[in-house]
């Protein structure tokens, strides 16, 4: 009955998890569907992949010659029409001679924009920094001072336009937003009430029937003798547009602020705009500030609608820069192609810029 | 004891000095009333004195007289000599047609790309990754105007148009289809097969029913689907069983027979889903990933696959998440289809456009672009807040 000793068996070491073979079993070749499709969409991707890099790259013409570019169309791509023309497309009609001017506002613009992105920069002087940089913005553009040439608004045009647009119209629905959204929970009927209709009929109607307005019918609103820029009208219809977007986010932040903040502030003898301004606010924005990125962003694609009115920014550049030259013209998927990547670039950095700081600022509430 | 029972209740404090809260708040809603009314008022009375001088007519009276241009593509007869409100109401079903093909292709799009972003196959997450940053940071009215260049540019002439199998044509004249002659039995089979969902419908509630009762979940799908088929076919033999198709032929130069859809229509159906796709796979991916893991795990350990799992566990609670959201895009998509005017697709903003520029009456022509995006946004949100109402959790 002597117990005899009997090992166990030693189990098999483990299959191994990472590394490049597990990645490519697991993800690419998990059960036969996975694999299945793994290989259709590898065989696609082969059948594809030649012809695009053929248009785009190998056959593609990259000097600004037309003739070259008419030989070669239908089998590559002709960037040359970016090399002839990409001045008319960033600048617009902005005089040729002067457009160091736009270029160099809009670096201070953009530089300024990536600064208030920065949260240590987050400080009373970046309000007074936007005014001095605005004014310098106007001034390198419009001229007129300091011995500039003057610039009438109707030949800004390219990318300065489309970032000013964006980013004016956003400083100024800021606070016109965070108004709104504090009159949509406010206990005066009547304030609510109109903070309601506005924001319901902005929200309903679509961006281009704002802009008709501010085009046909601005004129009549102002008195006998008195006509505004163009620009401007937009500016103010876009901004009104986007203050009525920017007020839902902002309440969604306001209404995210427990009860008991509120009631705190009041047990301290703050008054209305106190508690406003020195408890709730500053909770509620930080907790916005991802959703206000992504509402600058829609806004910064909405700019491309003000070519319908006829102002150039950059969809609308594009417009001019080829549709008049019968040389390039056949060659507008180029153009459009190149515009793209511009609108790319800039909103698939914002966006990433929102993700990141959502972490950022919402550490005390992640575990 | 009454004495203290006073004391202890503040009193109400309805005094005409500024101290008084509800004093205060009147005095600024009077302020705002009149601040607004006199803003009114400015505008009004300077737009009638413009109007006045300008000698620009008002009132909708236009509307009965002929509008005077031709429109590219109506859902029902139009010619130049009929009224203005015809060209508008044509407008109108134009950007509804527009606007709910786009929502129902959108929605199944979407949900793809939303599911497919939780694929177990890297390329399938990487695709899905890669379509909706790509659709969503480039503006939509880049896009469309992109789809009508390939549309009207570079596809082939309508003289050797590209096909498909000889049934398909498409070209630069707008994509070519296959359609049914419009008769009796057609007529019949779609009434056939309504009926078919009505009574599709009672039987699920039956088989609910059974189930509850008995604990046996009787066959829902098939059976569901074999009714609305049968209605559907009993209709269309009771009308006698036509079986006339329009099939588009190759003409000299250009195509003739079975329906058409125009580049326009084209261009703005695919430019907006494809944009609106990216947003709804992004809505769709939140939705789910808002399910707890452990619903998930939950349902594994009760034997359910994974189609079940998701069907029965996960999306039932993501769709609350997804649903507002969700109405938002469809309504974006709406409005979008305003955008149409850039590539004269007739929809409401670009008949009124040209309205506008013959007629001058802006005001009149605004306020019915309004009007009509107004209606459709607020009746959609109710639709949705009357879903999201029956989809949200039943609380006790």
């Amino acid at each position: 009955m002597a117990a005899i000793f009997m090992p166990v068996v030693p189990r098999p070491a483990p299959v191994k998890t990472e590394g490049f073979v597990p990645w490519v079993r697991a993800n690419l070749f998990g059960d036969w569907k996975s694999a299945l499709t793994t290989v259709l969409l590898g065989a696609l991707l082969i059948y594809w992949l030649p012809g695009i890099l053929d248009w785009s790259i190998f056959r593609a013409v990259t000097e600004p010659n037309a003739e070259r570019c008419q030989a070669a169309r239908g089998e590559g791509a002709c960037w040359g029409v970016i090399f002839e023309k990409y001045r008319l497309i960033i600048f617009g009609r902005y005089p040729f001679s002067q457009q160091w001017r736009p270029e160099l506002a809009t670096i201070l613009l953009v530089t300024l924009l990536v600064l208030s992105c920065i949260r240590v920069f987050w400080k009373n002087w970046l309000a007074v920094l936007w005014i001095a940089v605005l004014f310098a913005f106007f001034a390198l553009m419009y001229g007129g001072v300091f011995g500039l040439e003057v610039v009438t608004t109707d030949r800004w045009g390219g990318l300065p336009l489309t970032i000013m647009l964006a980013a004016l119209s956003m400083v100024f629905a800021f606070p016109l937003a965070v108004l709104v959204a504090l009159g949509r929970r406010s206990h005066l009927p009547a304030i609510r009430t109109f903070c309601v209709i506005y924001v319901e009929l902005i929200r309903g109607v679509p961006l281009i029937s704002v802009l008709f307005m501010a085009s046909f019918m601005f004129p009549l609103f102002m008195p006998q003798g008195l006509t505004i820029d163009v620009l401007l009208r937009v500016l103010v219809g876009i901004t009104l547009f986007a203050a009525a977007y920017m007020a839902e986010i902002v309440r969604g932040g306001l209404q995210a602020i427990p009860k008991g903040q509120y009631e705190a502030a009041a047990t301290l003898g703050l008054s209305y705009w106190q508690t406003q301004r020195k408890i709730v606010l500053p909770q509620a924005l930080a907790l916005v500030v991802p959703g206000i990125v992504n509402n600058f962003i829609s806004l910064f694609k909405d700019t491309s609608l003000v070519a319908i009115v006829s102002l150039y920014e950059l969809t609308g550049a594009l417009g001019i820069a080829l549709n008049s030259d019968a040389d390039w013209r056949p060659f507008k998927l180029e153009g459009y192609l190149f515009i793209t990547a511009i609108y790319f670039v800039f909103c698939f950095a914002m966006s990433r810029y929102s993700l990141w700081i959502e972490k950022r600022l919402n550490v005390s509430r992640q575990r | 004891m009454a004495a203290v029972q006073a004391a202890r209740t503040p009193p109400k404090r309805r005094d005409w000095s500024w101290r008084s809260q509800a004093f205060r708040g009147l005095v600024y809603q009077v302020v705002a009333i009149s601040v607004i009314g006199l803003t009114i008022w400015f505008l009004a009375y300077n737009t009638l004195e413009n109007m006045r001088v300008r000698g620009i007519q008002s009132g909708f009276g236009f509307l009965a007289s002929p509008a005077g241009f031709d429109i590219g593509e109506t859902l029902f007869p139009y010619d130049a000599l009929d009224g203005y409100w015809k060209a508008f109401l044509i407008g109108v079903a134009n950007t509804l047609r527009v606007a709910i093909v786009g929502i129902v292709l959108t929605t199944i799009l979407g949900t793809l790309l939303g599911i497919g972003r939780f694929s177990r196959n890297a390329i399938v997450r990487s695709i899905c990754y890669g379509y909706v940053e790509l659709f969503r940071n480039v503006p939509v009215l880049l896009q469309l105007l992109m789809w009508y260049l390939l549309f009207t540019e570079l596809l082939p002439d309508p003289a050797e148009p590209m096909t498909l199998a000889g049934l398909f044509f498409l070209s630069k004249g707008g994509l070519s289809f296959p359609m049914p002659d419009w008769q009796l039995g057609q007529g019949l089979a779609a009434i056939g097969a309504l009926i078919g969902i009505v009574v599709a419908a009672i039987y699920r509630r039956f088989a609910r029913q059974r189930f509850e009762l008995t604990g046996k979940p009787p066959p829902v799908f098939w059976p569901s689907l074999g009714i609305v088929l049968f209605c559907a076919l009993a209709g269309w033999l009771f009308g006698g069983a036509p079986t006339a198709w329009s099939v588009p032929e190759q003409a000299e130069i250009a195509i003739t027979g079975g329906g058409t859809v125009t580049p326009e229509f084209l261009a703005v159906l695919l430019g907006l889903t494809f944009y609106t796709s990216a947003f709804v796979a992004e809505v769709v991916r939140a939705g789910i990933m808002s399910v707890a893991h452990g619903q998930v795990e939950a349902a594994s350990s009760l034997g359910l696959s994974r189609g079940h799992s998701m069907r029965l566990v996960i999306l039932p609670q993501a769709l609350r998440v997804i649903i507002p959201p969700m109405t938002n895009q469809y309504l974006n998509l709406t409005k979008n289809s305003s955008l149409a005017v850039a590539i004269g697709y007739p929809d409401v903003v670009s008949i009124s456009n040209t309205a506008i520029n013959q007629t001058g009456r802006a005001v009149e022509c605004i306020a019915i672009i309004m009007l009509v995006y107004l209606t459709t946004s607020l009746t959609t949100s109710a639709l949705m807040n009357w879903y999201n109402k029956r989809s949200a959790i039943k609380e006790r």
